[in-house]
């Protein structure tokens, strides 16, 4: 993994991926890579005579939301107090609950495997700079066809925009859909199917019908 | 929330002018097809733009059958899920549950006893002998024939169904696999009954190709027709039979050797024009190998423990960490990606579907055929809706 991002940095230069290490037993680690450099990266990944990752098998989106950190810190200061009857300063010192939010993001996940070389995979991620309104990525389309319906779908159901896709539309929801279904803030709406109708008196008083009087 | 605004509210269809034909000729004719074509397989649409017969525009509509399947798998503990994916791909309901019980177990660290490992191949490989069977006998309907050559692979199917069904309770969505083995252990009496069915199986295929490999109005319909490349195969990610029959040399069984799949013998059948036509020989020649398979794994099935000890089946929580698990599946190559935050549900939870990313360079191999070809095409992609919409 460490040769791969050091072969990366000599061919693109300024290319600022990052290594991102997974704790869990599978130890698939990931690079990440700078949303500016990531089309000539994946253009690098794809053409590459060692590596060849020709076959993009995933595309996945993640959502972080904020995230409050709770953290305790110590904290010294001047007080006043009574000692031996007589008011005097004392340092004192205290612990103290602060909060912070660390800010969100969306992450678009790529797996990557080669099928010249029969190896792999390498997996590669990018993040967008918050979640509500920065929230543009570069497409890699044009390196790997098969991110064309896969980034649709994460545009659809977690509102990355990826910027240079040729046919960004919603694949799963139907269009005129607001909202991202998988976002974790995503709330249902009570109805969303209904529609007002030219019938809706009718109804109306079909109901006042049932009810009596 | 913010919503971003979306860009399919700009690209209104309704008021879209009509489409002029390319030499600038009259318009060309919008025909959706589907979503209730019996050729969709379910729920599908194609909006196709025609000059004259000819197909000039072909734009997949998906999502008729959407539930968010990975919503609600976010939401339910991991076990939970493995129900649910019998309802991806329900024809094949078994590879799904192995599909999805690698992952956890590479998330996990979990280890899968030997016996229960033979189990997985057998079933998997029994799945793939009935779907791909069902699959040519739908390609072979949709061309026409209608009836005979789907209840010959019916007949089939018919009896690996009810060997799933003595086995897991279920004919079709059959929750079998658990993390770290099996649900329930073979009988020798369901082992002698597999090996008698298994024994009938090349009689069958060779009774089937008599039947259509070298049948005129076949031959003619589906030799050079669809044709798919290569390299735009391996770029746009097609995998599974598809990927094989364009000639590229791709199999995940060969490649990964998940479970046991380096001890059998079986060679791995290529195509070399990537039309309709050798993508049902492909099929056709992977039923065979797969017999092989089975005959193997029956042959050497070992005693044992069916579940790993050291499995939790109550409070499991995987550390902190993802895993991409991924699997041959009969329709190509079904991968799960899972993060685990140490909670009991996982954090995420994304399933790969093959039959939706085949479906990508649906529109590369229609341009230009016509339209009746479209069908033909479309039916030897090979694809569940269930899978596809998730």
């Amino acid at each position: 993994m460490q040769e791969i991002k050091a072969a990366i940095e000599a061919a693109v230069p300024g290319a600022g991926v990052e290594f991102v290490s997974n704790p869990g037993p599978a130890a698939e680690h990931s690079l990440r890579l700078a949303p500016a450099s990531a089309v000539a990266v994946a253009t690098f990944l794809r053409d590459d005579a060692d590596l060849a990752l020709d076959f993009l098998s995933n595309v996945t989106g993640i959502d972080w939301p904020d995230k409050e950190i709770a953290e305790k810190v110590k904290v010294t200061r001047q007080v006043t107090k009574t000692v031996d009857g007589v008011e005097q300063p004392v340092e004192e010192t205290v612990e103290e609950t602060r909060k912070r939010v660390e800010p969100g993001c969306l992450e678009a996940v790529y797996h990557l495997y080669s099928v010249a070389k029969k190896h792999g995979p390498l997996v590669i991620r990018m993040k967008t700079a918050n979640r509500t309104d920065q929230v543009e990525l570069p497409s890699l389309t044009p390196v790997w066809r098969s991110a064309e319906f896969q980034e649709r779908e994460v545009f659809d159901l977690y509102g990355i925009v990826f910027t240079g896709h040729p046919d960004l539309r919603r694949l799963l929801m139907w269009e005129g859909f607001k909202d991202h279904p998988m976002r974790r803030d995503y709330v249902e709406p009570d109805d969303y199917e209904y529609e007002p109708t030219p019938h809706d008196h009718v109804l109306a008083r079909a109901r006042e019908h049932k009810s009596g009087d | 929330m913010n919503a971003v605004e979306t860009k399919s509210e700009r690209l209104d269809g309704w008021n879209r002018p009509p489409v002029i034909a390319p030499d600038g000729e009259g318009e060309l004719l919008e025909v959706a097809m589907g979503p209730h074509h019996p050729s969709t397989h379910g729920v599908f649409r194609m909006d196709l733009a025609l000059d004259g017969e000819r197909v000039v525009r072909l734009k997949p509509v998906f999502g008729y059958l959407h539930r968010n399947h990975e919503k609600i798998a976010e939401q339910a503990s991991y076990l939970a899920s493995m129900p649910y994916t019998d309802r991806l791909d329900y024809i094949c309901s078994l590879t799904n549950n192995w599909a999805y019980a690698l992952a956890v177990e590479k998330l996990a660290g979990q280890e899968v006893p030997e016996r229960a490992q033979y189990i997985r191949v057998i079933l998997g490989e029994l799945t793939r002998i009935q779907n791909h069977a069902s699959s040519i006998g739908f390609l072979i309907q949709e061309m026409g024939a209608s009836g005979t050559p789907l209840m010959y692979a019916f007949k089939e199917r018919e009896k690996i169904l009810d060997l799933f069904e003595s086995l897991t309770g279920s004919r079709m969505m059959c929750n079998y696999m658990r993390f770290g083995g099996c649900r329930v252990d073979v009988s020798a009496a369901w082992l002698e009954a597999t090996r008698k069915v298994v024994a009938g199986l090349p009689q069958f295929v060779e009774e089937f190709e008599t039947l259509l490999s070298s049948n005129e109005i076949l031959m003619a319909r589906c030799q050079g027709v669809g044709i798919l490349k290569p390299g735009l195969a391996v770029n746009a990610g097609v995998t599974g039979p598809m990927l094989r029959a364009s000639g590229v040399d791709y199999d995940i069984r060969k490649v990964d050797h998940y479970g046991i799949y380096d001890r059998f013998k079986f060679r791995v059948p290529l195509g070399d024009h990537g039309d309709v036509y050798d993508r049902y020989m492909v099929r056709i020649l992977e039923i065979r190998e797969s017999i092989k398979i089975v005959e193997q794994a029956l042959k050497e099935i070992p005693g044992g423990p069916i579940m790993d000890p050291k499995a939790k089946i109550r409070g499991f929580r995987p550390k902190p960490g993802e895993a991409y698990g991924r699997i041959e599946a009969p329709k190509g190559e079904l991968g799960f990606y899972l993060i685990s935050d140490g909670g009991p549900n996982p954090y995420r939870y994304r399933v790969r579907p093959p039959s939706l990313i085949n479906l990508t360079v649906l529109e590369d191999m229609c341009l230009g055929s016509n339209v009746a070809d479209v069908v033909l095409i479309f039916g030897s992609v090979d694809i569940v809706l269930g899978e596809v919409d998730r």
